[in-house]
């Protein structure tokens, strides 16, 4: 196509008036490059991460502690491969392929959510991450059944019904093991200890050290800053937690009268940039697994396609 | 000889035998759903993993509706986990089939073809049992066992016609499993006597119309059915590979190391 610039500015203006009407930009609508590369990185990101976000919770499939919470897992885990796929579909619309998804995430050269690069060392995590990530991740992703691109926020409206129920799938758990013997509430405490200040982070970090943010809150992609929605978490979870009987690891944390909110302690930001830049506890670990699966299945793969192309073949010549 | 059970001795010996019969069942659907767990995150596409995962999730279902059964059957206080996670293994009665190594995609997949056209035409006989609960479950599971089936035909079908490799490794996974189709079809004294006293199926007269079904899709596949020689048994009165002890030892890790905690 050959715009002129007097197009693309008719254009641009075009598409900041539409969204700013609420209204929702289809695949096949103009829109500005950076729009484009915007969402393609936000979506398969978010794609990546229910993909590696199986990890961890497959972690305890085999050693569930019953067979209902057997199946529960199993099906949580099932559920966050459905919204990886429904997320890379949503990326596709944009012009990117599986493969080339595939490849930014085994490569290191896209990212995927820090949180999965914790371990899960007890059954309680399995209770902490669904309380704890899938209430992040909806606190998150409300807000995104409302951004202008369509594809996406379809997505999210669908992945945001089944998040709420892992949300309360692992605050379930969690009430178990914390109105349970003192070895199940020391190992809720545990968990609680270690995925808190991870969860907190999940936001990213405050909006005016966020490079993306404003533009984005501008294209209506992102909708709440990061605070804010932090702060949405912080108020919910807090209450919750005291209904566990359980303690934050946070001795700065109280109700602010004023505010009407809860003030946290300080972040520690460096442990989270630790993290991002490939050096948190499980980085590696996630990545050579996710590397395994897909060298192992290679022959799988071929061997489909081989007899796809066989097929076609076969009925090309019966044809004849 | 197989050690005797640890029996409730106020249970009438019909009784008895529904609750070994249901047992059978229950453990060969959670040994297996135990084993296809483990593909979790590890497939070769993120599609195939959903579609395992959720084999894996139909037979966890069917042992737990199979075992909560003979729990209350028992009447001696054990529910669906009570049976799963504190039973030691020569209690279990499951093939030995579900117990073996998952191997690689090939081999999965075989025994996901073998043993969906297995129960698709046990539980399909089942569903005619004179117990309720039992044709109940049994007419559940059958859908299930059938896209089983259906799924694993199709992946042996693409993987015998694909390439070099994935023809050699579907006809290794299916040389490994065959002797332990045998099994399939032996009757043990508790079916025989589940058959005779009306609700219990003999696997016996399964074996020609599987034999009929396996034939068709090998020859679509263009793979060879291996030899009838070697025909290990056991599974059904309690002897088992060495692999069940650590299957159990992952299944029942949180029960053993917490005993009485709930969950
Ligand atoms: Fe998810
Ligand atoms: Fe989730």
């Amino acid at each position: 196509m050959n715009e002129t610039t007097r197009d693309v500015v008719e254009l641009g203006q075009w598409f900041d008036a539409y969204v700013a009407d609420e209204k929702k930009i289809e695949p096949k609508d103009w829109m500005p490059d950076a729009y484009r590369k915007t969402l393609v990185r936000q979506i398969s990101q978010h794609a990546h991460s229910e993909v590696i976000g199986m990890q961890p919770e497959g972690n305890w499939i085999t050693r569930a502690p019953t067979l209902r919470r057997k199946a529960g897992l199993l099906a949580k885990v099932q559920d966050e491969a459905g919204h990886g796929l429904y997320l890379y579909s949503a990326a596709e619309t944009l012009g990117v392929s599986r493969g080339q998804m595939d490849d930014g995430l085994l490569s290191g050269k896209d990212k995927y959510s820090s949180i999965f690069n914790y371990p899960t060392p007890t059954w309680a995590d399995i209770g902490a991450i669904g309380w704890l990530v899938d209430g992040a991740a909806i606190t998150n992703q409300i807000p995104l059944c409302r951004c202008s691109y369509g594809p996406y926020a379809r997505a999210m409206i669908r992945v945001c019904k089944e998040e709420s129920f892992h949300q309360r799938q692992g605050y379930e758990i969690m009430l178990r093991l914390s109105h349970g013997t003192a070895e199940q509430k020391r190992m809720a405490q545990d968990a609680l200890n270690r995925w808190w200040w991870p969860a907190v982070m999940m936001f990213g970090p405050s909006d005016k050290d966020s490079a993306h943010s404003a533009q984005s809150m501008a294209w209506r992609i992102k909708r709440v800053s990061n605070d804010d929605l932090r702060q949405r978490f912080v108020d919910m979870t807090v209450k919750q937690a005291d209904y566990l009987g359980l303690t934050m690891p946070d001795p700065d944390l109280k109700w602010n009268e004023e505010r009407g909110h809860y003030d946290i302690g300080e972040i520690d930001w460096s442990d989270f940039w630790k993290v991002v830049k490939g050096n948190g506890p499980c980085n590696r670990q996630r990545l050579a697994h996710r590397q395994k699966a897909h060298d192992d299945g290679e022959w799988v793969r071929d061997a489909a396609l081989a007899h796809a192309n066989k097929r076609v073949a076969r009925a090309t010549r019966d044809a004849a | 000889m197989a050690v005797a059970a640890l029996k409730n001795d106020t249970l009438s010996p019909d009784r008895q035998v529904l609750f070994d019969y249901a047992v059978m069942l229950g453990d060969t659907a959670l040994i297996h759903g135990q084993r296809l767990s483990e593909w979790t995150s590890h497939a070769p596409t993120v599609e195939l993993d959903i579609a395992l995962g959720n084999q894996a999730l139909d037979l966890i279902g069917q042992a737990r509706m199979f075992l909560e059964y003979a729990g209350k059957v028992e009447e001696a206080g054990r529910d669906e986990d009570a049976l799963a996670f504190l039973r030691d293994g020569f209690d279990f009665r499951n093939l030995l089939i579900v117990e073996l190594p998952n191997g690689d995609f090939g081999h999965t997949m075989a025994r996901q073809f073998i043993m969906g056209v297995y129960s698709s035409l046990l539980y399909e006989a089942l569903s005619a049992s004179q117990d309720d609960q039992l044709a109940g479950i049994a007419k559940k599971a059958v859908k299930e066992q059938r896209y089983h089936a259906r799924h694993g035909g199709e992946w042996l079908v693409r993987l015998g016609d694909g390439t070099e490799e994935s023809h050699a490794r579907a006809q290794r996974g299916l040389d490994e499993l065959w002797p332990y189709t045998h099994e399939l079809f032996t009757t043990d004294p508790v079916e025989s006597a589940a058959a005779e006293l009306g609700f219990g199926v003999d696997p016996s007269g399964l074996r020609a119309e599987w034999d009929g079904l396996v034939d068709d899709v090998l020859a679509r596949a263009g793979l060879s059915r291996p030899e009838d020689d070697w025909q290990p048994d056991g599974g059904k009165r309690g002897e088992h590979t060495e692999n069940l002890g650590y299957i159990l030892a992952e299944l029942q890790f949180l029960q053993r190391a917490y005993p009485g905690a709930e969950w």
